[in-house]
């Protein structure tokens, strides 16, 4: 049995929910519509498909769309050696939904993770703290409008109190940009103006004029 | 010794309450666990007040010099028991995905190096793999390039095996391993250096190809350092293998049944020494893998003896590959020849119009990545070291997730370490061989 064939099984049990498999370099991804139902989808594959191993949980923003955060489950099975990927889309303001921990039990450090770097909440996890930050750390840094500098923090005796000093370097592109002019970082507005020199931010000023018709920055608020 | 059959899936609750009562029963160590000298000091205190009394938490801080690493670990303890145990990771974090969604592929090929810092040279492979998933290329890689890649895989996990079981072997209290080891992975980083000019941060490959060919005469000093690291492996496992205090420190220490480390996802040589025969070496095979003979090692009881015993014999396999890559090594190119993909050679772009364009473009702006999303993954010393990269187009990853093995397999202590005794925790960690730089990325 090969993954198309195990997604198509997944797709006849749950209909609409799931999109039609997508192939891509060889593997299949499936769309789930509705995050709230990705534990039940999750229980399926593994108890009657046999994907017994849990690879991964991503996440993703997709910063400037609707809905923002996208989680993507690596599934694969020892039996039968297939690899299926399943992806849901989590919105801004609800930013929620079910743990798979009780499917397996590797699921509990990845939505911690998720937790702690995207803020994306999982409910009915059993211990849903940060992992990699420190307890009470304000932000979600792998967040699209989180600077790569890193914001200031409340605690100074415990982080880091001022963003890192990025001044020259290195160039910070934004991805999906229609050309390499869009993705060019002098073209968008600094965040941490703390650190920039007024020339630069001159500079930086003056090409955003020029480009300002076309290529309106993520990062404007 | 019991077989893989009679070894039963129990929760942590259920060994805690065994190792308790065979505490009380006196089969282990001194009676009843009560130390000697407790009724002189504390003359109120009843015989088995300590055993049942208040628990203890102690910190297995980040400073540990068992922990190989910043990994600190809150224990609860009972007496010598350890009731819980919550890991505590993140000290290492250096935000290495936030760093590649803003850098061009190639700029993330030195962060790899700093992952699994005891195999740069794995995690190099591993990644440029996944970004030549991505392009589509991983086809038109020449044989060449492809043999060399693995050779730099098994030197890494040599490497990393051989800091593993010294480690380990250290933690157990055999410090002379640990010594004879060492003496093996200098001689592998004199080669790495002759290789890539560089011995611990590598950053040797790159996309679609390699930054150098192997120089004269390194094909001849590797094989005389194979030559000498079996009769190392020889002596180790003299050391160890039949080891009284060894085998009483492991045999039956951190036993992890198939289907819990199946649940945990754990993998590498921890999975397979649980009796799972998986290797994406062998399941999936990537480069040149198919051609060549190897076999994969599991354990029967998925205790740190078998997990020691599957890294010894990973190491010996790693040696077969070798002597076949170098035998095989076939002439050719090293790179694919398209210089969209792969910087064009100095002296054309000194030269020559559109060799220049193409420098000037990949360094700028980076390859031209296709919009999508590919997971690959690559058996790693520690396990599956995956990537997800999620692309928009262009240069640089819209989202890349490293599924790092170290920080899966770590995430199943709170399963293993309840129910063993203190001084179990450095053994189990050790065999659980894990590196902080991948785990908190």
């Amino acid at each position: 049995m090969n993954a198309l064939e195990l997604a198509n099984k997944l797709v006849a049990q749950f209909g609409q929910l799931l999109s039609e498999p997508r192939e891509f370099r060889g593997e299949i991804t499936l769309v789930a519509q509705d995050a709230e139902r990705i534990q039940e989808v999750c229980d399926f594959a593994k108890k009657e498909l046999g994907f017994d191993y849990l690879v991964d949980i991503s996440s993703v923003d997709n910063y400037g769309d609707d809905p923002r955060f996208t989680v993507v489950y690596e599934l694969y099975g020892y039996g039968h050696r297939c690899h299926v990927r399943i992806k849901t889309n989590v919105g801004e303001e609800n930013c929620e939904l079910p743990t798979v921990t009780t499917v397996w039990r590797t699921a509990d450090w990845h939505e911690r993770e998720i937790y702690d770097m995207m803020g994306i909440r999982f409910r009915g996890h059993p211990d849903l703290r940060r992992i990699l930050m420190w307890e009470g750390y304000p932000y979600f840094p792998l967040r699209k409008d989180f600077p790569l500098a890193g914001k200031s923090s409340e605690m100074p005796d415990i982080g880091f109190s001022k963003p890192a000093p990025l001044d020259g370097g290195p160039f910070v592109t934004l991805p999906g940009g229609k050309d390499a002019m869009a993705r060019e970082p002098r073209v968008r507005v600094p965040e941490t103006q703390s650190v920039e020199t007024i020339s630069r931010l001159e500079r930086r000023a003056d090409i955003r004029r020029a480009h300002e018709p076309d290529t309106p920055s993520a990062h404007t608020k | 010794m019991p077989t893989a059959e009679e070894i039963q899936v129990k929760e942590p609750a259920g060994r805690v309450a065994e190792a308790a009562a065979r505490l009380d029963s006196g089969v282990s160590g001194t009676q009843s666990g009560l130390s000697p000298l407790t009724p002189a000091l504390f003359p109120e205190r009843g015989e088995g007040d300590d055993i049942h009394g208040e628990k203890l938490v102690l910190n297995m801080r980040p400073s540990h010099p068992s922990t190989h690493g910043v990994l600190r670990i809150v224990l609860e303890m009972d007496g010598e028991i350890i009731t819980k145990a919550v890991p505590d990771v993140g000290y290492l974090h250096r935000g290495d995905e936030k760093i590649a969604e803003n850098m061009t592929y190639t700029q993330f090929i030195p962060y790899t190096d700093r992952l699994d810092y005891l195999a740069p040279l794995a995690n190099n492979v591993a990644y440029v793999l996944a970004v030549e998933k991505l392009l589509g290329i991983d086809e038109q890689l020449p044989p060449r390039c492809q043999f060399i890649r693995v050779i730099c895989c098994e030197l890494a996990r040599i490497s990393a095996h051989l800091l593993g079981l010294g480690a380990f072997a250290m933690d157990v209290g055999a410090l002379t391993v640990f010594m004879h080891t060492f003496t093996e992975r200098e001689k592998i980083y004199n080669l790495i250096e002759a290789l890539t000019g560089a011995r611990f941060t590598t950053t040797y490959t790159r996309i679609g190809g390699l930054s150098r060919d192997l120089p004269p005469g390194w094909i001849d000093q590797c094989r005389k350092f194979l030559d000498e690291v079996v009769v190392n492996f020889n002596e180790s496992e003299k050391l160890l293998t039949r080891n009284r205090i060894f085998i009483d420190r492991t045999r039956e220490i951190g036993v992890l049944p198939k289907e819990v480390a199946i649940d945990y996802g754990v993998t590498g040589p921890n999975l397979r020494g649980s009796g799972v025969e998986y290797d994406l070496r062998k399941a999936h095979p990537y480069l040149v893998y198919d051609q060549l003979e190897f076999d994969i090692p599991v354990g029967s009881v998925g205790d740190c003896y078998d997990r020691y015993l599957v890294r010894m014999e990973e190491m010996r396999q790693s040696v077969r590959i070798l002597h076949q890559c170098l035998d095989k090594l076939p002439p050719g190119p090293i790179n694919v020849p398209d210089n969209k993909t792969i910087l064009p050679a100095k002296e054309k772009v000194l030269t020559r119009m559109e060799e220049l364009i193409h420098h000037f473009i990949l360094v700028t702006q980076g390859l031209n990545a296709p919009p999508g999303e590919v997971y690959f993954s690559a058996e790693n010393p520690k396990g599956e070291l995956g990537f997800y990269i999620n692309s928009r187009g262009g240069g640089t990853p819209h989202r890349l997730k490293i599924r790092a093995p170290s920080f899966v397999n770590l995430s199943v202590l709170p399963y293993l370490l309840p129910g063993a005794m203190m001084s179990d925790v450095v053994a189990i960690l050790g065999s659980i061989d894990f590196v902080m730089g991948e785990s908190d990325r």
